[in-house]
């Protein structure tokens, strides 16, 4: 049930990232979600569905997430292997010394956004600045 | 007119502003040499109840304070009070996991300087807790003996971000039809390095174990 508030986070970083750039509207929002997190694909679209509804900003636009298989390399032997959620132990020599390189991603990758040609965008800065509910 | 879209790589955690307050509070518990415990688990396996063997086993030996995060009420910071414990009660107000801007303002109203130990109880519930980080030196879980040996099964995310798996209530395995062994044999698989710890908060079996476990990590951090 989370979910909500991740998406909240996301549209959040999405409009200053937009509204910077000078956008009128976002057409298209892409994440990266690991399959060793606790966010459900189908909760992050439900969730982007409600919360954009009456957002004219996002009126028409997409949510695509790619979920990232989880991935470990071995400690010991050095070997990278792909897993599921519940394997974590090297498949070559049997070592539970393992690290996960992918798989816990939360990311928003990109978005698409549709820029008047009059627009004036704000100039780009650093880091956003940190806002504290 | 047509218009081409424009591409913009954000490349940004979705938990952005939560790790940068996280890694401030992290910053903040070094900088003080105060170890701060993340517990997660499901309501009713025994967290305020384990936190206070936890206590009794550990204040000769450290200072030791409580966060407690619950929806509402404050009726588990009022038993560790009781115990002449620093507590101090986050009530999340229907949100289903703490997080670090709660955790920023809890340990505010602390003297950290007098602190060695931050016990910090997450709100009940195996999923949600598990994606956020508090900036904590080391999060645990506690499943108790009642909920079933399946869980590790069920919810192995949690079982996987914990450095310690504390299997509390031990006391009722003869009226359970609880599989120890298979239990134990799930969270290898999961989390083969995390250490389990048998225990039961009431009778006080295995607490020692335990609490010795977390002592050496605290007073790593001194």
């Amino acid at each position: 049930m989370h979910e909500l508030g991740l998406m909240t986070g996301v549209l959040d970083a999405v409009t200053q990232s937009a509204v910077e750039a000078g956008a009128t509207k976002v057409l298209k929002v892409t994440l990266s979600v690991g399959e060793m997190t606790e966010a459900i694909e189908d909760c992050l679209t439900f969730a982007y569905e409600a919360l954009t509804e009456e957002n004219t900003l996002f009126s028409g636009s997409e949510l695509e997430i790619h979920m990232v298989k989880p991935r470990s390399r071995c400690l010991d032997c050095g070997l990278e292997f792909d897993h599921d959620r519940f394997h974590v132990t090297c498949p070559q020599c049997g070592s539970p010394a393992t690290q996960l390189i992918a798989g816990r991603d939360l990311r928003i990758d990109s978005i698409e956004v549709d820029i008047p040609d009059d627009a004036d965008p704000a100039p780009a800065k650093g880091a956003p600045a940190a806002e504290c509910a | 007119m047509t218009r081409m879209a424009t591409h913009i790589d954000m490349k940004q955690p979705i938990l952005d502003k939560n790790d940068r307050l996280a890694e401030e509070n992290r910053k903040l518990f070094a900088e003080k040499h105060v170890f701060v415990l993340n517990i997660l688990a499901s309501p009713g396996s025994g967290k305020t109840s384990t936190i206070l063997a936890t206590i009794e086993a550990l204040r000769d030996e450290f200072n030791i304070a409580v966060i407690e995060g619950d929806i509402a009420s404050s009726v588990d910071s009022e038993k560790i009070k009781a115990q002449g414990i620093a507590a101090v009660q986050i009530n999340t107000g229907g949100a289903c996991h703490l997080e670090s801007d709660m955790i920023k303002r809890a340990v505010d109203v602390l003297d950290l300087d007098e602190l060695d130990l931050i016990l910090l109880e997450n709100v009940g519930n195996l999923v949600c807790p598990t994606d956020f980080d508090l900036g904590e030196n080391a999060k645990v879980m506690i499943l108790s003996v009642p909920e079933g040996d399946d869980k590790p099964l069920k919810y192995p995310g949690v079982f996987q971000v914990s450095q310690a798996v504390v299997l509390n209530k031990i006391d009722t395995m003869p009226v359970f039809n609880f599989d120890k062994d298979a239990f134990c044999d799930h969270v290898k698989q999961l989390n083969p390095n995390a250490p389990i710890f048998p225990i039961s908060a009431t009778t006080g079996e295995g607490v020692e174990a335990w609490a010795e476990w977390l002592a050496e990590r605290v007073r790593a951090v001194q």
